[in-house]
Formats: structure tokens, C-alpha cells, sequence
């Protein structure tokens, strides 16, 4: 009997080792094997369709710090992380607070404002395409006639960046929403009726209760933004393939062009490895705040 | 009267978001009904003054919009089967077993959770090229017939579920399979559901994975197809806004009939 108990709580390697194969060859050959492969590939001359691959050492890295193409793809993914990060942020929060007050028809917002979430952003990218068209485009024609004089958005070298972010916002908010939400619902009632006494109105309940008890999910928004926003893609690859003259080329976008369309895949390696760097780096810094917040 | 204002206040705000975010469908689903001529005359106006069908009409013979159909519904449905199944039986071991090294093994997840796949897609791509891979099925599903996320997410389901429901089924003989397809399984039907619409929606919405792995168009998908058909047909208006309202649609209707499940899937993200 107590062999058979010790055989039950102890040892389940094998029953486990069953359970976990299927999903650790997977794991293993389609994501450890190709992070450890970035990082060597970065050190080869690979293109795809030379027969030799000559080792080229830190060459590529070499290149990139180099490179005014890559350093463009720095700035402009800093850029669109410091104008989406924080609108994103204030507007979903906003949204949030609204949301969560006691009245009738939430769910029916709610469900409104999920609906870009729960979309496509390649295809919902084209939509804001046309939307921004000097000649079809309805809103392009509705800011003109609201005096702001910018007509072919996606081709203006200044507004190019700007039109991306804001549908980047219209896009996440929602989802910045719900997680804010969820927040909000962990915020004890009493804590309000107690400052509710003290005779504090909204706004001040806003600023002294809320915002100082919800620290910990805006913490992690603005983690998870910051993150998202060095991976964007989907958008720039539909509405402006990177351009008027590289002012919306992200880091991912410049990493597809050497990798997917010049095939230098060693070259697209060593950016992708950086950049895998700086989320990982962002990723601890992360686990470490959290961390810290929960022994104290 | 001041809650009054305020609640007013409230609503105007609401109503002015729910305005703006709705907007950009709203004038998609119009403008894909009205006739080419009246989308590119001036000024553009949001309501049609003839109603037509006529680019749903040409979205079948213009783009090959049935076989994009046809393919995401088995990329996002394979997908999403599979994964749910290996997902589920490594966070059974995660959960309900004691194991050595169980820990050391649950980093590794978590260590796959934080890898972007941008990062991954250039050394995937040489690999499945080298195997052949590259716009078949195998290639397209099966690196990602397993997710971290959802490993995750379904172990910190079962975890949470009370020890004695497998404990009896041992002492009556049962099987750890069994144990998991009869007992534990039918137990996490909701997280099961919620990760279900997470991988359907990840994978019926992605661009950059079937963009990279396939060349032509007998596996490409709807973002995909749609994307690069705009690139080379960027006037077609009406057949456009027409394709993109019906791949829009399946997880929108989706959404509203089972939006708890979508909205808990989001805010679980948010809890981890």
C-alpha cells in the first residue's frame, strides 16, 4: 500500500513524461532551436539563395550599428512607443472608468468597443487606408473640413506616423479596456464609500483612490504596451509598406525587408536578435517589479 | 441634479468613444453597398444613395475569396484543435502530477512566452524550407501546435481544481488519461472555451506567419490574400470593403454570441 501511494504522489515521471512530449517537441523544435538558430545565423553571411554561407563573425552587427536604415527603424518604433504608449493608455483607462460605473447599457459599450480587438488588424488596415485617402477617404474629407489641413495622410512624411498610431490606439483600446476593468472590479467598494465621507467628489476619488489602487494593472499595460509596440507589423506592412521615404519603418517591418523580400537573412538575424534582447531585458524588468510588489 | 449631470455626462462621453471606434465598420459595411462610381465620387459621403450587391457579387471571381475563406477556416480550425489538445495534456502534468524537474520545466514555458515570434520567423522559415514545408499544411500548422500561453492559462485552471476528484479515480483504478479525458477536461470547459477563442482569433486575424509561409494562393489566408491584393489593386474599392466585411464577420458574430468567453480570455492576460 505504501509503495503504491509513493507511486502515486511522488513518482509520475513517466505518466508526465507522456503528458509533456507532445507539446516539448513542438516547443522545442519551433521555438528554443529557432531562438538558439537567430542568434548563430547572426554571425553568418546568409542569404537564401547562395549556396555557401561565409561565417562573418559580429560583420552583420558591425553593419547594423552602421546602418542609417536601422537606426531610421529605431527611431521611428521609439516614436510611435512614446505617442501610442501613453494616448493608448489615458483613453483606455478613461474608457475603463466610464465602463465601470453603475449605469445601464455597458455591455452593449463594452461590446462596441471590443470590436476592433477582436478584428483582424491586416484587413481592418485596409479599411483605414481608404478611410485616409486623399480622394475617397471620409475622414481625411471630415479633418479637412474641420480645418486640419493634411490631405494625403499615408504619404505625408509627417503625418504618416501619426495617421499609424492613432488607428494603433483605435485598435488596443479595447483591449487595454478590459484588462483595466478587471482592475477596477478588484478595487473594494468600501474603500470608496470611506472616502465618499470625506466628502471627496469624483475627479478627487479618481486621483487618490483609484489610480494609487489600480498601480499594479497600469504597471502592466504600460509593460505590456511598450512590448507590443516594438513588434508592430500588421499595420505598417497594409497602409504604407514602411514608407513616404522610411518614416513609418518599424524595427519587425525592417527585419522582414532584409529577411522576407532581400533574402539577407543573416543581416535581418542580427536585428531580430537585438531586438530580442531589448523585449527579454523589458520582459525581467518586468518580473522583477511584479515581483518585488508582491513581498511587499 | 448633480448625479444627474454626471451620469449625463457619462453617457455623452460613451456614446462619443462607442461613435469613433464603430465608425470605421460602419462606414466599411456601407460603403461595400454601394455601386463603384458613387465610392469615388466627390465628396465622399457615409450613406449610399443606391444600395447594391453587386461587390458581393465580385468578391468571389475578383479575389479568390473562397479558397482564402476556405484556408483560414482550416489554418484557424486546425490550429486551434491541436493546440488545444497539447496544450491541455502538458498543463495536466503542470497541474495535477508530481514530477521531478516539473519546475525546471515550467520555466521553459514561461521562457517561450516571452519569445516574440519576430524574433523566430527567419530561422523557422530556413528550417521548414529546408524540410519542405513551406505552402503545406504541416509547415503552416504544426509549429504552432502547441502555445505557451495556453499551457499556462489551462494550468492555472486545473491547478485550482480540488485534489479529491482524481484521488478517488486512482483508488478506483483509473487511468491518468482517463483521468484527464473524463474528469478533468469536462471540469474546464469554460477555460477550455475561453482558449479556444483566443487561438481562433490569433490565428484567423494573423498576417505575418501565413504571409511568410505560404507563396500563392492555395493556402493563403484572408489577411494575407486581402492585404496583397490591395497592394496590387489598390482601386477596387468595392470588392475590398465587400471582402473585408464578410472576413470580418464570423468572429464578430463569434464575439457577440459568446463574448464572456472572449472578454475572459483578454482579461486572463492581464492576471497571469
Amino acid at each position: 500500500m505504501h509503495a503504491k501511494r509513493g507511486k502515486w504522489f511522488l513518482g509520475q515521471e513517466k505518466t508526465a513524461l507522456y503528458f509533456l512530449l507532445p507539446s516539448f517537441l513542438v516547443l522545442g523544435l519551433f521555438v528554443f532551436w529557432p531562438i538558439i538558430n537567430s542568434f548563430i545565423l547572426s554571425f553568418y553571411n546568409w542569404n537564401l539563395f547562395d549556396a555557401m554561407h561565409p561565417f562573418v563573425g559580429l560583420g552583420n552587427y558591425r553593419a547594423l550599428m552602421q546602418d542609417e536604415r536601422f537606426w531610421n527603424s529605431v527611431r521611428q518604433t521609439g516614436y510611435y512607443t512614446l505617442l501610442s504608449v501613453p494616448l493608448g493608455i489615458v483613453l483606455s483607462l478613461l474608457l475603463a472608468v466610464l465602463i465601470n460605473l453603475p449605469l445601464r447599457g455597458m455591455t452593449f459599450f463594452k461590446a462596441i468597443y471590443f470590436l476592433p480587438v477582436i478584428s483582424s488588424f491586416a484587413v481592418i488596415a485596409i479599411i483605414w487606408s481608404f478611410l485616409l485617402d486623399p480622394d475617397i477617404g471620409l475622414i481625411s474629407h471630415y479633418f479637412q473640413e474641420w480645418g486640419i489641413p493634411v490631405k494625403d495622410w499615408l504619404r505625408n512624411p509627417v503625418w504618416a506616423m501619426p495617421a499609424v498610431i492613432m488607428v494603433a490606439v483605435w485598435k488596443n483600446i479595447g483591449f487595454n479596456m478590459v484588462i483595466f476593468l478587471a482592475g477596477l472590479q478588484e478595487i473594494p467598494e468600501s474603500v470608496y464609500e470611506a472616502s465618499k465621507l470625506d466628502g471627496a467628489g469624483p475627479v478627487r476619488r479618481f486621483w487618490s483612490v483609484t489610480l494609487p489602487m489600480l498601480r499594479h494593472t497600469l504597471l502592466f499595460v504600460v509593460i505590456i504596451s511598450i512590448i507590443s509596440s516594438f513588434q508592430v507589423f500588421d499595420q505598417v506592412y497594409v497602409m504604407t509598406r514602411g514608407g513616404p521615404v522610411f518614416k513609418t519603418e518599424t524595427i519587425v517591418y525592417f527585419i522582414y525587408h532584409y529577411g522576407f523580400e532581400e533574402l539577407d537573412m543573416g543581416y535581418a538575424s542580427s536585428a531580430s536578435a537585438l531586438l530580442f534582447v531589448v523585449v527579454l531585458l523589458i520582459t525581467l524588468l518586468q518580473l522583477r517589479i511584479f515581483k518585488f510588489n508582491e513581498t511587499n | 441634479m448633480r448625479q444627474v449631470a454626471g451620469r449625463s455626462v457619462s453617457y455623452v462621453l460613451l456614446f462619443l468613444a462607442a461613435v469613433a471606434i464603430a465608425f470605421p465598420f460602419l462606414w466599411m459595411v456601407l460603403t461595400s453597398l454601394k455601386p463603384e462610381n458613387e465610392i469615388v465620387s466627390f465628396p465622399p459621403t457615409l450613406w449610399p444613395d443606391t444600395f447594391t450587391l453587386s461587390a458581393y457579387h465580385d468578391v468571389w471571381s475578383r479575389i479568390p475569396f473562397m479558397q482564402y475563406l476556405k484556408n483560414t477556416v482550416l489554418f484557424a480550425g486546425g490550429v486551434t484543435l491541436v493546440s488545444l489538445l497539447l496544450d491541455s495534456l502538458a498543463a495536466y502534468a503542470f497541474g495535477r502530477l508530481q514530477f521531478r524537474g516539473k519546475n525546471l520545466l515550467f520555466v521553459l514555458v514561461l521562457v517561450a512566452l516571452m519569445i516574440p515570434v519576430q524574433v523566430t520567423m527567419i530561422p523557422l522559415f530556413i528550417m521548414l524550407n529546408k524540410f519542405g514545408w513551406i505552402n503545406t499544411w504541416i509547415g503552416l500548422i504544426l509549429p504552432r501546435a502547441t502555445n505557451a500561453f495556453g499551457i499556462f492559462m489551462l494550468r492555472q485552471f486545473f491547478i485550482g481544481l480540488p485534489k479529491e476528484l482524481d484521488e478517488s479515480a486512482r483508488i478506483d483504478g483509473c487511468s491518468e488519461f482517463r483521468i484527464y479525458w473524463n474528469i478533468i477536461l469536462p471540469l474546464a470547459k469554460p477555460a477550455l472555451a475561453s482558449l479556444a477563442l483566443f487561438h481562433v482569433m490569433y490565428n484567423w486575424n494573423d498576417l505575418l506567419w501565413p504571409l511568410i509561409m505560404t507563396n500563392n494562393n492555395t493556402l493563403r489566408t484572408l489577411p494575407a490574400g486581402l492585404a496583397l491584393f490591395m497592394g496590387q489593386h489598390v482601386v477596387e474599392y468595392g470588392v475590398l470593403t465587400a471582402g473585408a466585411s464578410l472576413a470580418l464577420a464570423p468572429l464578430v458574430i463569434a464575439f457577440l454570441m459568446a463574448q464572456k468567453y472572449f472578454i475572459q480570455g483578454i482579461a486572463f492576460t492581464g492576471i497571469k
